[in-house]
C-alpha cells in the first residue's frame, strides 16, 4: 500500500528539486548578466576620468591643435550626460572616434610620443578601450547563455512561471566598428 | 565548462582519498615489516603526513609553489601593461577576482597558473615570455591560463603538485638521514646499541618506500592530467580573446624557443602551457598517453583551422583534426558563432632590458646610475654605504633614508612624566631627485624600497620593519 504511494511522492520530490535547481540557475545567469553590464559601466567611467589628463598632456606639446581638443572634450561631456541606453551607446561611439583623431594628431609630435606620461596614458586608454570591448563581449556572451536557457525546453516553463524576460544584446552602432562586409559572388 | 569543472572536483576528491589510502597502506605495511604490531605506528605516521599535506595545501599552496618556481609577485606599477593584459582577460572571461601576477626571471618563454580557489589564484610568466610575445600572443597565453582557472584544472593541479612536492621533500629528508645515519651506524653498532639499529632500519624502509612512491606519483600525475584539458583551455582561450591566431602564434614561438626552463622538474612540468622539459627538443614531443601535454603542432593546427572564435568553432576544428569529440554537449548548447576580430598589432609589451629590470626590481635590487652612464644593480644584502662604479671607478653613495629632524611637538610637562618616553623609530625621510623615473633607496633596516614614477604620496611604509618614511 505504502509502496504505491511512494512512487508519486518520490516523483513529486524530484520534480520539485529540479524546479528549484532550474530557478536558481536562471537567477545566477541573470545576476551574472547584470554584473557584466555594471562592468561595462565601470570601464566607460574610467575612460571619462582619464581623458582630461590626456588632453592636458597633449596640449603641452601640440598647442595648435585646439580643434581636436574641443571635439574630445565635447564628446566626453556628452557621454557623461547621456541618459538612455541608446544615447549612451551613441555618445560613447562618438567619443571613441574623437579619441582616435587625438591619437592620430599625437603621432605627428615625436617629443610627445617619447614623453613617459603620455605613453602611460596611451597605454591606459588603449587598455580601457580593450576592456570596454571585452566587457561588452562578456555581457553579450552572458545574454546569449541566458536567452538560450529561458528558451529551451524544459527550462522555458520555469522562465515563464517566474517572469524571466528576454534580454537585449549590446549592439554596436558605429560604422568603423562593424566587421568588413563579406563579398558575395 | 561545466563538464570539466565537475570532473575536476571529482578528481580532487579521488586524489585526496586515494592518497590517504596509499599512505595508510604503506605506513601499515612498513610498520609491520619492521616489527610485529608496529603497523599501527606506521599507520599513524602516514596519517600525520597526509594531514600535514592537507594543511600545507589549504594554508599556503600558492606561496609554496611560487617560491619553488623562483617567482616574485608583481605590483601593478611594475608592469602596467602586463596587468592590463590580464585585466582585459579577466573581464572577457567573467572571472570574479583578479589573479595575482608573478614574474620568473628566466629566458625560457613559459607560463603557468595555480590556485586553490579563484580568490587565491595566481599566474606566473617568465621574462622570456614577456619580451618575445606581442600583445595579442601574450593575451592568448593569459586567456589559456585563465581558461584553466575557470575550468578548475588549476585547483586539481595545485593539490596534486603540493602532494607530490611533499613526497619528494620527504623522500629527500629520509634519504639524507639514511645517508648520515648509515655513516654513524658502524659507531653505534660498536657501542652495541640494538635500539639504534632498529631506528636505522625504520628510516631505511620508509625512505625506500618514499623513493619508490615518488616516481609512481609523478607517473600517476601524468595519467591524471588528461591532455584533453589542454585542448579545452585552448578552446577557452580562443573564445575569450576572439583571436585564435594569437594563441597559435604564441605556442609556435614557445615551442620553437628550444630553451629548457632552469628549474622545472617532472613534478611541476604538467602545469605549464607547454611542457618545459620537452620544449627543448620539438621533434621529441610525443603524442602518447604518457605525455602531459598534447604536441604543440597539433594545438597550433587546430587553432589555425578555426573559422570562427567560439567553442563551437573550436569543436569543429578539433573534430576535423582528431576525429573525436571534445567539448560537452551542455557547453556547446549555448555556444554561438563568433567572428574572429582583427589583430591589435604592435610589438612585445616590454623590451628585454625592461623585463630584466622589472624582475630585478621585484627581487629587491637597488638601481643606481653612474655619471658615466652605467646602471648598477645592488642586491638587498649589500651592507656598505657606497659602491664603486665598474666602468669609471667613481664612488657612488647608496641612496638611503636619512634621519629627519624630529617634528617639534611640545607636550605639557605633566604628561611627559606620565608617558614613558618610548619612541619606536626615529622619523626618517628621503628626498627624490627630479628625474621622474623609478627610484630605489635603502631603508635603515636594509630593505630596498622602490618608488615608481606614478608614486605621488608624501610617505611610504617599509614592509620589513614598519617604519614610515617621508618622501619629499
Amino acid at each position: 500500500m505504502i509502496m504505491i504511494l511512494l512512487i508519486p511522492i518520490g516523483l513529486a520530490v524530484l520534480v520539485l528539486l529540479w524546479i528549484v535547481g532550474a530557478y536558481n540557475g536562471l537567477i545566477r545567469l541573470r545576476n551574472q548578466l547584470e554584473n557584466a553590464w555594471a562592468q561595462i559601466d565601470v570601464q566607460l567611467k574610467r575612460r571619462h576620468d582619464l581623458i582630461p589628463n590626456l588632453v592636458e598632456t597633449v596640449k603641452g606639446y601640440a598647442k595648435h591643435e585646439s580643434g581636436t581638443f574641443e571635439k574630445v572634450t565635447q564628446a566626453r561631456n556628452m557621454a557623461i550626460n547621456a541618459k538612455s541606453v541608446g544615447d549612451r551607446a551613441e555618445a560613447e561611439n562618438v567619443l571613441t572616434g574623437a579619441l582616435k583623431s587625438l591619437f592620430a594628431v599625437a603621432e605627428a609630435y615625436p617629443d610627445l610620443k617619447a614623453n613617459q606620461n603620455f605613453l602611460a596614458l596611451q597605454e591606459e586608454l588603449t587598455s580601457t578601450e580593450n576592456k570596454i570591448s571585452f566587457s561588452r563581449q562578456f555581457y553579450n556572451d552572458s545574454v546569449m547563455t541566458y536567452n538560450t536557457h529561458i528558451q529551451v525546453f524544459p527550462t522555458n516553463l520555469i522562465a515563464t512561471m517566474f517572469n524571466f524576460g528576454h534580454r537585449d544584446f549590446f549592439e554596436v552602432k558605429a560604422e568603423e566598428e562593424r566587421e568588413a562586409p563579406k563579398v558575395q559572388f | 565548462m561545466w563538464e570539466q569543472i565537475l570532473a575536476n572536483r571529482r578528481r580532487s576528491v579521488v586524489l585526496i582519498v586515494g592518497m590517504a589510502v596509499i599512505l595508510v597502506l604503506i605506513g601499515f605495511a612498513g610498520g609491520e615489516l619492521i616489527a610485529p604490531d608496529a603497523g599501527v605506528v606506521g599507520l599513524l605516521l602516514a596519517l600525520l603526513i597526509w594531514g600535514g599535506m592537507l594543511i600545507a595545501y589549504f594554508t599556503s599552496a600558492e606561496d609554496i609553489l611560487m617560491h619553488g618556481a623562483f617567482a616574485r609577485e608583481l605590483k601593478r606599477e611594475d608592469s602596467p601593461q602586463l596587468f592590463n593584459v590580464v585585466d582585459e582577460m579577466r573581464l572577457a572571461s567573467g572571472l570574479d577576482f583578479m589573479p595575482r601576477i608573478y614574474l620568473i626571471d628566466d629566458p625560457a618563454p613559459n607560463a603557468f597558473a595555480i590556485g586553490r580557489k579563484p580568490e587565491t589564484s595566481a599566474i606566473a610568466v617568465t621574462t622570456g615570455l614577456m619580451y618575445r610575445l606581442n600583445r595579442d600572443e601574450l593575451q592568448g597565453v593569459i586567456a589559456h591560463e585563465i581558461g584553466h582557472l575557470k575550468n578548475r584544472d588549476v585547483q586539481f593541479m595545485t593539490l596534486a603538485a603540493v602532494m607530490l612536492g611533499t613526497i619528494i621533500i620527504l623522500s629527500q629528508i629520509v634519504t639524507r638521514s639514511l645517508w648520515y645515519g648509515g655513516r654513524g651506524r658502524s659507531r653505534s653498532e660498536s657501542r652495541g646499541g640494538s635500539g639504534g639499529g632498529q631506528a636505522q632500519i625504520i628510516i631505511l624502509i620508509v625512505g625506500v618506500l618514499f623513493l619508490i612512491l615518488g616516481p609512481i606519483m609523478a607517473q600517476l600525475l601524468y595519467f591524471a592530467c588528461s591532455r584533453k584539458r589542454e585542448y579545452l583551455a585552448d578552446a577557452s582561450g580562443a573564445q575569450f580573446t576572439r583571436y585564435p591566431e594569437g594563441l597559435a602564434s604564441a605556442l609556435e614561438k614557445i615551442s620553437q624557443a628550444h630553451i629548457p626552463l632552469s628549474f622545472a622538474s617532472k613534478a611541476t612540468a604538467p602545469m605549464f602551457i607547454v611542457n618545459p622539459l620537452t620544449a627543448a627538443d620539438e621533434e621529441d614531443e610525443p603524442d602518447s598517453v604518457f605525455a602531459s601535454h598534447p604536441p604543440s603542432r597539433e594545438r597550433i593546427r587546430i587553432l589555425r583551422a578555426m573559422t570562427g572564435a567560439s567553442f563551437a568553432d573550436y569543436e569543429a576544428a578539433y573534430r576535423r583534426a582528431k576525429g573525436g569529440a571534445l567539448i560537452g554537449a551542455r557547453t556547446l548548447q549555448t555556444a554561438s558563432q563568433e567572428a574572429i576580430r582583427q589583430p591589435s598589432g604592435g610589438g612585445p609589451i616590454q623590451t628585454r632590458q625592461d623585463s630584466h629590470d622589472i624582475a630585478r626590481r621585484s627581487a629587491g635590487y637597488l638601481r643606481l646610475r653612474c655619471n658615466c652612464g652605467l646602471e648598477i644593480s645592488v642586491p638587498e644584502g649589500y651592507e656598505q654605504d657606497s659602491i664603486r662604479c665598474f666602468r669609471c671607478g667613481s664612488v657612488l653613495p647608496i641612496p638611503s633614508a636619512t634621519d629627519a629632524p624630529p617634528s617639534p611637538q611640545p607636550m605639557p610637562p605633566i604628561l611627559t612624566a606620565a608617558i614613558p618616553p618610548v619612541i619606536p623609530f626615529a622619523p626618517m625621510q628621503f628626498h627624490r631627485s627630479a628625474g621622474g623615473g623609478w627610484e630605489s633607496f635603502r631603508c635603515a633596516c636594509g630593505r630596498t624600497i622602490q618608488l615608481s614614477p606614478a608614486f605621488d604620496a608624501s610617505q611610504i611604509r617599509c614592509e620589513s620593519c614598519g617604519r614610515t618614511i617621508a618622501v619629499t
